[in-house]
């Protein structure tokens, strides 16, 4: 008989910092590192994978993994408190325990982006996974495997914006085009203000050997994606993120699929010309 | 493989001998109602009985089971996996469109990247006696979907009633043990393979009203958008009943049930026709209405299913036919699908 897995046991996490992302402290990113030496080995992970998270007592839901590979000895994830699990997290402190299955999904299509030129495009906490993909591309080792960078990223006001020291650094560098957008601008504000799709529209990046990232809420993808089309952009090249009410996250309990495809098992991600091939039910 | 004949009242011959060092699960009248249990005894055993109410797939996907137990101390996780049941155990005179369902259910629980290692070892304790349907109730559909009433995969063992007697079939290497020493029983010789054949002829032609599942796939490959679907859900009352009853229905949710610092986490039975099924934690959610849920269920079984497996995700039992509430006849559903495809040609 084979040996008897339980894909549904979860590895402890210690909570090791907890950092308040938006004014609204709404959005917090939990910075968790493994108790056993072994599950952090077994974890090896690549930007746009998801994991689950347990509080137990609360259940499980899926996040995607804010921090890089790149980083060593820790995870990280943004969570944004809406419900019944995420709230019981953003109660946690330092030395709480979590619990963490995974990784879960596809990671975006690093091997095909290779030499080409990048542009990432996020909003709202769907942010966590492009800014694992940009610390990725970043890193020395990586930078020379891809071609341009460039960053747009938006949000609804300047308190809102996650990661702010780090984007800071981001702006500094020269090996990346960083753009920051505002829906609504404050008092000390002095970036770019409009929502994202119009930003995307006046920076009219080249569609050239080029991959467009995209990844926020439903309503910046639907308006962005016919800027891209207009910018040439093939369906191959657009790649994107999908949320669904997960369970499992292995394909198996049945509630994730757009068609025949698991978003647990077959995406997350998936390019613009893939979900063309599938029942518009997202 | 070793075929034997087994005189009509020599069946508990047989019962007995799969008790010896082996838990027995067999069909019972449980008050009316046909169910698989654990039996003691050959007498508690019903064979002559259409199918049980409730498919026997919970002996491997439980209504619910608990995934692991987990006491928190401090930074201290201990988490307690449930232990397998040991020992062989028999599941007795399951119909051949049941133990086709275990097959479709190896794909999506043991088939795939990850493997619930849980199910597995249930899975394989078991060793399947199938029985044949030598009289098909008029809601079966079997023979459209790729099964028969005498099919046997699924099964290791075949037996079928042939009137007098029983004709006991090994079909794997893992029937044949079972039937390994059995005595008091004659080999099967070609006067039963013969009755055997006229009996299945007789099945298979009470099964009438073949529907081609290939023009129904391709035709709902084009019908997203088709009017069809604002019609078809409008007498489903959303109960769920034929998607618990169903052998191959394999959706399920996952919960926690105590407190922070103890208790467990279970996998229990949902279902596709439930609202709060694909609702996200934002609101949206993609099948608000009975509309969009009934498209999934008719979908994933004859759309997803031949395109993610090659096999249609049905094995026809009937049991949705008989215990919707409301009498919506997958059957006829299909009908209607398959004529809308030809409508088009
Ligand atoms: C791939 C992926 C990546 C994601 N990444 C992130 C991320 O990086 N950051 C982030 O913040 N979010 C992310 N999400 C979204 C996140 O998973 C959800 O916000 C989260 O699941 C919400 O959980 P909750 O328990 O707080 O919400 P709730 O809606 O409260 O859900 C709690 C539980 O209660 C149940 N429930 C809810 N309402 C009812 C009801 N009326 N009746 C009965 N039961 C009910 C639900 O089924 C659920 O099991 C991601 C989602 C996916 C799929
Ligand atoms: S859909 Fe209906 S007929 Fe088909 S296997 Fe399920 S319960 Fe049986
Ligand atoms: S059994 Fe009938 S009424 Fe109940 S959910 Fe299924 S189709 Fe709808
Ligand atoms: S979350 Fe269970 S199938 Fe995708």
């Amino acid at each position: 008989m084979m040996t008897a897995e339980n894909p549904y046991l979860p590895s402890p996490m210690r909570v090791e910092k907890v950092t308040v992302e938006t004014e609204d402290r709404s959005i917090k990113t939990f910075d968790l590192s493994f108790i056993r030496k072994e599950d952090e080995q077994a974890f090896r992970y690549l930007p746009g994978q998801f994991a689950q998270l347990s509080v137990f007592g609360k259940g499980e839901a899926p996040f995607g993994i804010a921090s890089s590979p790149t980083t060593s000895g820790l995870l990280q994830f943004s969570v944004s408190r809406i419900g019944l699990l995420t709230r019981a997290l953003h109660q946690m402190e330092q030395g709480d325990l979590v619990g963490i299955r995974g990784p879960l999904g596809s990671s975006f299509p690093l091997q095909d982006m290779e030499g080409k030129d990048l542009l990432v495009i996020g909003g709202g906490f769907a942010f966590t996974t492009l800014r694992s993909l940009i610390n990725y591309v970043l890193e020395k080792d990586n930078r020379g495997r891809f071609g341009k960078l460039t960053v747009v990223y938006g949000a609804r006001t300047p308190g809102m914006l996650l990661y702010k020291d780090e984007l800071e650094g981001w702006r500094q560098r020269n090996d990346l085009e960083f753009h920051v957008t505002v829906d609504a601008a404050d008092d000390g504000w002095k970036g770019r203000v409009g929502v994202v799709p119009t930003a995307v529209t006046d920076i009219a990046p080249t569609a050239d050997n080029t991959y467009a990232i995209v990844c926020g809420p439903p309503a910046m993808t639907r308006y962005t994606l016919p800027v891209l089309e207009k910018l040439h952009f093939p369906p191959e090249r657009v790649v994107l993120s999908l949320e669904m009410k997960m369970k499992c996250g292995i394909g198996m309990c049945g509630r994730c699929n757009i068609g025949s495809r698991y978003v647990c098992r077959d995406g997350p991600v998936f390019t613009l010309a893939e979900l063309r091939r599938l029942p518009p039910e997202y | 493989m070793r075929a034997v004949l087994l005189a009509k009242d020599q069946i508990s011959v047989l019962l007995e001998a799969l008790l010896q060092g082996r838990k027995l699960f067999a069909p019972v009248d449980d008050g009316g109602v046909m169910a698989f249990r654990q039996v003691g005894s050959p007498q508690e055993v019903v064979l002559d009985y259409h199918n049980s109410t409730v498919p026997p797939k919970r002996l491997f996907f439980p209504q619910s089971e608990t995934l692991f137990r987990y006491g928190l101390e401090g930074e201290q996780l201990a988490l307690e996996e449930p232990q397998p049941a040991s020992g062989e155990k028999v599941l007795f005179g399951v119909r051949p469109c049941d133990a086709r369902s275990f097959t479709l259910l190896d794909r999506v629980f043991t088939g795939g990247n990850h493997c619930d290692g849980c199910y597995q070892a249930r899975r394989e304790s078991y060793t399947v006696v199938g029985l044949a349907c030598t009289h098909p109730r008029a809601e079966c559909f079997c023979t459209s979907v790729g099964g028969g009433p005498f099919a046997t995969a699924g099964s290791d063992v075949l037996v079928t009633d042939l009137g007098s007697d029983y004709l006991v079939e090994a079909v794997t290497d893992k029937g044949a043990a079972l039937l390994e020493g059995l005595s008091g029983c004659r080999e099967a010789d070609e006067d039963s393979i013969r009755r055997r054949a006229e009996a299945q002829a007789a099945a298979e032609a009470a099964l009438r009203g073949e529907i081609s599942t290939e023009d129904v796939k391709r035709k709902l490959q084009e019908m997203w958008d088709d009017p069809f679907w604002d019609r078809l859900h409008e007498k489903c009352i959303g109960c769920g009943a034929c998607t618990y009853l169903c052998p191959t229905c394999h959706c399920f949710d996952i919960v926690d049930e105590g407190s922070e610092q103890q208790g467990r986490r279970i996998k229990i039975w949902d279902s596709c026709m439930f609202p709060l099924f694909t609702l996200h934690a934002s609101g949206h959610n993609p099948r608000p209405t009975g509309k969009e849920r009934w498209r999934q269920r008719l979908m994933h079984k004859f759309r997803y299913w031949p395109e993610d497996h090659g096999e249609v995700g049905c094995v026809g039992c009937g049991r949705c036919v008989v215990d919707c509430p409301v009498n919506l006849d997958i059957r006829q559903v299909l009908r209607d699908v398959e004529s809308l495809a030809k409508k088009v040609k």
